[in-house]
C-alpha cells in the first residue's frame, strides 16, 4: 500500500511549500484542474471515488498527476464509506467522487450515514451538461435535491469561475460547527470549461457563523448546579471525540467527581479502565448506566444529542434530573429532552472553561452506589466449550490488541458486542454507524481508516449479513495490499432482527435466515485475500493469531453460535429501567 | 402548550433550490406551513420569506433553531411576537351579469377592494388587507358565484422601528 501525505500546516490544515506555490498559479486551468487543485490546497491526501461519463474530465486530470492520490472502489457505496471511516478516523474532511445519476445515487446512503452523524465529507459528483440539465438526459439525477436533507449544504456548481471558492467554502462547513457531509454537483461543462485559478484564501459566508465559544452566564450555572448535586452524570457522546475533547472531558469528571457514560459514538471519548466511567447506556447500555441515568439529579449531555437509542421512552427518562446541555448546535438543545442549563459551544472550548473554575460535587455516596450496581450487574455472557460465543470473540480481539487498535463495525448485534465487550482506551478507535445504522458501513470505512494510518493496526468487525453489502471491496484490499483484519461474526441469521423477532415478535421468525451465503474463506481467496474460519475457541484463538501474524488482508469466518441474543435490552416504547437482563434473570 | 398562528420572516440568499430547503425542512420536520411567500428585499441578493405557521412555543423555538441551521438563511424573526402589519392579496373572479353589477360594487367599495377587470358576464375584483378581511370578502362575493379565486399567501413587517 502506498499512501503520500502531503506536508501540511498544522494550524489551517492547507499545504506548504513548493506545491503550494505551484498550485496556487493563476493560469488559466479547466474546472477540473482547478478541482484537483483545490483539494490538494485543503491537505486531502486521498479521495475515493468511482469514474463514468460525467466526471470524465476530472479523472482526464488526474491521469499522470503525481501529486494527487485517488483510490478506485468497486461499488460508490464503497467510496463514500471509505471517505467516511477516513474522516471518522483522522478528524479531516474525507472526500468521495462519484458520476452523475446512478453513481451519485448510489451515494446517497452513504451520505445519510455521515449526516446522522456529523461526519465532515466533501462529496464531489458530476452531472450532465448544464444545457441538458433538466432534460431526463442519461445518467441525469436530480442530487442536490435528493440529498438536501441529508447534507449539512450543497452546491450546483454553475459558473466555472465559482468553483475554487465553493470548494474552499465547501471544506469550511463540512468542518466547522456542527460537521457533517456537503455536496458539490459540478456539470461536466463546469469541469471542462477554462478559467483562471483564484483560490481565495480567506472566506466568509454571511449565514454561517457557528457559534464556538459559550455563554459565561450559562457555564457558571452549569458549575453551580455541579456544586449543588449529589447524584450528578456525564452523558458523552460523539460531539466530544469529534471535538479532540476527551483529554478536557476527563480533566472535568476528575475535578467534579462525575461519573460518566459515553454513547456509542462517544466510546473511546472517554477511558473505558477509569474509574469514573460507567458504561454504555440505551438501548444495549450496562445496568449501571441505565440505572445511574433514572436516579441522577444533575444530568449533563455533552456533545451527544438525546437519541432515541439512548433515551428510549422518553416520557420517564432521566426523570429526577436537572438538564445541562451542551452542544454546538443549538438546535439539538431543547429538542428531544427539555433543557434546565443550556450551553452553546464547542464542547473543547466549553469544558476549558468550566474545568477552570470546576469544583467537586457532594457524589461520594453515588459514585459507590453507582459502583454497587456495576459490581452486581457486569456485562456478561454464559461461556461455551463446545460453540463459539460471539462475546468471547470481541473479548479476544479486545484482550489481543489491547485497545490500541482502531474498529470499525458494521450494524447489528456484533456492533454491540463490540460497544460491550472492547475496551476503548483512544478517542476516534470506534468507527461506527450510529445514527443511521448502515448495514454495509463497516468493511469499506475500515479501509478509509487503513488509508489514513497505513501503519496501525485496523479491525473492521462484521456481520454476516453487512458483510455481504460491501464484500466486493476486498477486491481493493487484495489489490493495494491494505492489511485491514476483517472479522465475520458468523451466525447465518440477521441476528438483531432475530433476537427483535423472538422477543417483540413472539419468535415468529420471519425471512432471517441467511442460508446461502458463500463460503467466506473461499471469497476471500477468490479476491487473492487470506481466509480463514474458526469454530471453537481454541480455533478462533489460532486464526486470530495467524490473522495478527499475516502483514496484508485477512478475513476470518467466526462461526458463533446461532442463538445469542444481546443483553441487557430495553425494548422500544419502555423506559430505561425496563431492563431485560437475559442471562440474569 | 397551545398551538398558536405565528408569521415568521426568514432573510435568505437568493440562490436556486432555496424554497426547496425551507419548505423541505418543514416537511421533513412535521413544522406546518399556512402559508409561504417569497419576494425580493430590501438588500440585492437577498430574497425574504414569509411563513405563517402553527405550533406551541417549543415548535416554534425548533423550526427557528432549525432554519439558521440552512447555511442560506440569514435571519429568522418571529413576526407575530410584535405588533406588526400583515397582508394577503387576493384575485377573485365572480359571475356578474350587467344587472348585479352595481351591486357587486356596492360591496368592493366598502371594503376598499377594486374591480381591475370586468368580462361581458364576469368581473374580478382584487382585495388587499389580512385574513380575515379576505375571508369576508369571498364569503360576501359567494352568493354572485364564485369562478375562481387566487390568495397570495401573507407577506408581513413589524410596524415601527424595531430594535
Amino acid at each position: 500500500m502506498s499512501v503520500q501525505t502531503a506536508s501540511t500546516n498544522q494550524a489551517t490544515g492547507l499545504l506548504n511549500g513548493d506545491l503550494r506555490d505551484r498550485l496556487l498559479k493563476p493560469d488559466v486551468i479547466s474546472g477540473s484542474e482547478m478541482l484537483l487543485r483545490s483539494l490538494l490546497l485543503e491537505g486531502v491526501d486521498t479521495v475515493f471515488g468511482y469514474p463514468g461519463g460525467s466526471v470524465l474530465y476530472i479523472y482526464d486530470a488526474m491521469h499522470g498527476n503525481p501529486d494527487f492520490h485517488h483510490l478506485l472502489t468497486r461499488h460508490e457505496q464503497g467510496a463514500i464509506h471509505a471517505a467516511d471511516g477516513y474522516a471518522r478516523a483522522t478528524g479531516k474532511v474525507g472526500v468521495c467522487i462519484a458520476t452523475s445519476g446512478p453513481g451519485a445515487t448510489n451515494l446517497v446512503t452513504g451520505i445519510a450515514t455521515a449526516y446522522m452523524d456529523s461526519v465532515p465529507i466533501v462529496v464531489i459528483t458530476g452531472n450532465v451538461p448544464t444545457s441538458a440539465i433538466g432534460t431526463d438526459a442519461f445518467q441525469e439525477a436530480d442530487i442536490t435535491g435528493i440529498t438536501m436533507p441529508i447534507t449539512k449544504h450543497s452546491y450546483l456548481v454553475r459558473d466555472v469561475h465559482d468553483l475554487p471558492r465553493i470548494i474552499r467554502e465547501a471544506f469550511h462547513i463540512a468542518s466547522t460547527g456542527r460537521k457533517g457531509p456537503v455536496l458539490i454537483d459540478i456539470p461536466k461543462d463546469v469541469s471542462a470549461a477554462k478559467a483562471k485559478f483564484e483560490y481565495v484564501d480567506k472566506i466568509s459566508i454571511r449565514g454561517y457563523n457557528p457559534t464556538v465559544t459559550p455563554n459565561k452566564l450559562q457555564v457558571d450555572r452549569l458549575l453551580k448546579a455541579v456544586e449543588k448535586a449529589s447524584k450528578p452524570l456525564i452523558l458523552a457522546g460523539g460531539g466530544v471525540v469529534y471535538a479532540g475533547a476527551g483529554q478536557q472531558l476527563l480533566e472535568f469528571a476528575e475535578k467534579t467527581q462525575i461519573p460518566v457514560i459515553t454513547t456509542l459514538l462517544g466510546l473511546g471519548g472517554f477511558p473505558s479502565a477509569h474509574k469514573l466511567w460507567v458504561g454504555m447506556p440505551g438501548m444495549h447500555g450496562t445496568y449501571a448506566s441505565n440505572t445511574a441515568l433514572q436516579n441522577c439529579d444533575l444530568l449533563i449531555s455533552i456533545g451527544a444529542r438525546f437519541d432515541d437509542r439512548v433515551t428510549m421512552k422518553l416520557d420517564g427518562f432521566a426523570p429526577t434530573a436537572k438538564v445541562a446541555h451542551i452542544d454546538v448546535d443549538p438546535a439539538e438543545i431543547g429538542k428531544n429532552v427539555p433543557t434546565d442549563i443550556p450551553c452553546v459551544g464547542d464542547v473543547k472550548i466549553v469544558l476549558e472553561q468550566a474545568n477552570q473554575k470546576a469544583k467537586p460535587a457532594k457524589s461520594e455516596a453515588w459514585i459507590g452506589e453507582i459502583e454497587g450496581w456495576k459490581q452486581q450487574y457486569p456485562l456478561r455472557y454464559k461461556d461455551s466449550e463446545s460453540e463459539l460465543k460471539p462475546q468471547y470473540v470481541i473479548e479476544m480481539i479486545s484482550e489481543t490488541t489491547d485497545g490500541e487498535a482502531i474498529v470499525t463495525t458494521d450494524v447489528g448485534q456484533h456492533q454491540m458486542w463490540v460497544a460491550q465487550f472492547y475496551k476503548f482506551k483512544h478517542a476516534r478507535s470506534l468507527i461506527t454507524s450510529g445514527g443511521l445504522g448502515t448495514m454495509g458501513f463497516g468493511f469499506p470505512s475500515a479501509i478509509g481508516a487503513q488509508m489514513a494510518f497505513p501503519d496501525k493496526l485496523v479491525v473492521s468487525v462484521n456481520g454476516d449479513g453487512g458483510f455481504q453489502m460491501c464484500a466486493q471491496e476486498l477486491a481493493v484490499c487484495a489489490i493495494h495490499n491494505i492489511p485491514v483484519k476483517i472479522v465475520i461474526i458468523n451466525n447465518q441469521v440477521l441476528g438483531m432482527v432475530r433476537q427483535w423477532q423472538e422477543i417483540i415478535y413472539d419468535n415468529r421468525l420471519s425471512h432471517i435466515d441467511l442460508a446461502g451465503s458463500p463460503d467466506f474463506v473461499k471469497l476471500a481467496e477468490a479476491y487473492g485475500v487470506k481466509g480463514l474460519r474458526a469454530t471453537n475457541k481454541e480455533e478462533a484463538r489460532k486464526a486470530w493469531q495467524e490473522a495478527l501474524n499475516t502483514p496484508g488482508p485477512v478475513v476470518i469466518d467466526f462461526v458463533v453460535r446461532k442463538d445469542e441474543n444481546v443483553f441487557p435490552m430495553v425494548q422500544a416504547g419502555t423506559t430505561l429501567d425496563e431492563m431485560l437482563l437475559g442471562d440474569y434473570e | 402548550m397551545s398551538a398558536n398562528k405565528h408569521t415568521i420572516s426568514v432573510l435568505v440568499n437568493n440562490q436556486p433550490g432555496v424554497l426547496q430547503r425551507v419548505s423541505g425542512l418543514f416537511g421533513r420536520r412535521g413544522f406546518n406551513i399556512d402559508s409561504i411567500t417569497v419576494g425580493a428585499s430590501e438588500e440585492p441578493g437577498l430574497s425574504r420569506m414569509i411563513i405563517v405557521t402553527t405550533g406551541d412555543e417549543n415548535t416554534l423555538e425548533q423550526i427557528s433553531k432549525q432554519l439558521y441551521k440552512l447555511i442560506d438563511v440569514i435571519k429568522v424573526n418571529d413576526l407575530s411576537s410584535n405588533p406588526m402589519v400583515a397582508r394577503e392579496l387576493a384575485l377573485i373572479q365572480i359571475n356578474a351579469e350587467p344587472k348585479v353589477r352595481p351591486e357587486i360594487l356596492g360591496v368592493v367599495e366598502t371594503f376598499r377592494a377594486s374591480v381591475v377587470d370586468i368580462g361581458p358576464t364576469t368581473m374580478i375584483v382584487q382585495v388587499v388587507g389580512d385574513s380575515d378581511k379576505i375571508e369576508a370578502m369571498v364569503e360576501l362575493l359567494k352568493p354572485y358565484g364564485i369562478r375562481e379565486l387566487s390568495r397570495t399567501g401573507v407577506t408581513a413587517m413589524i410596524r415601527g422601528i424595531v430594535k
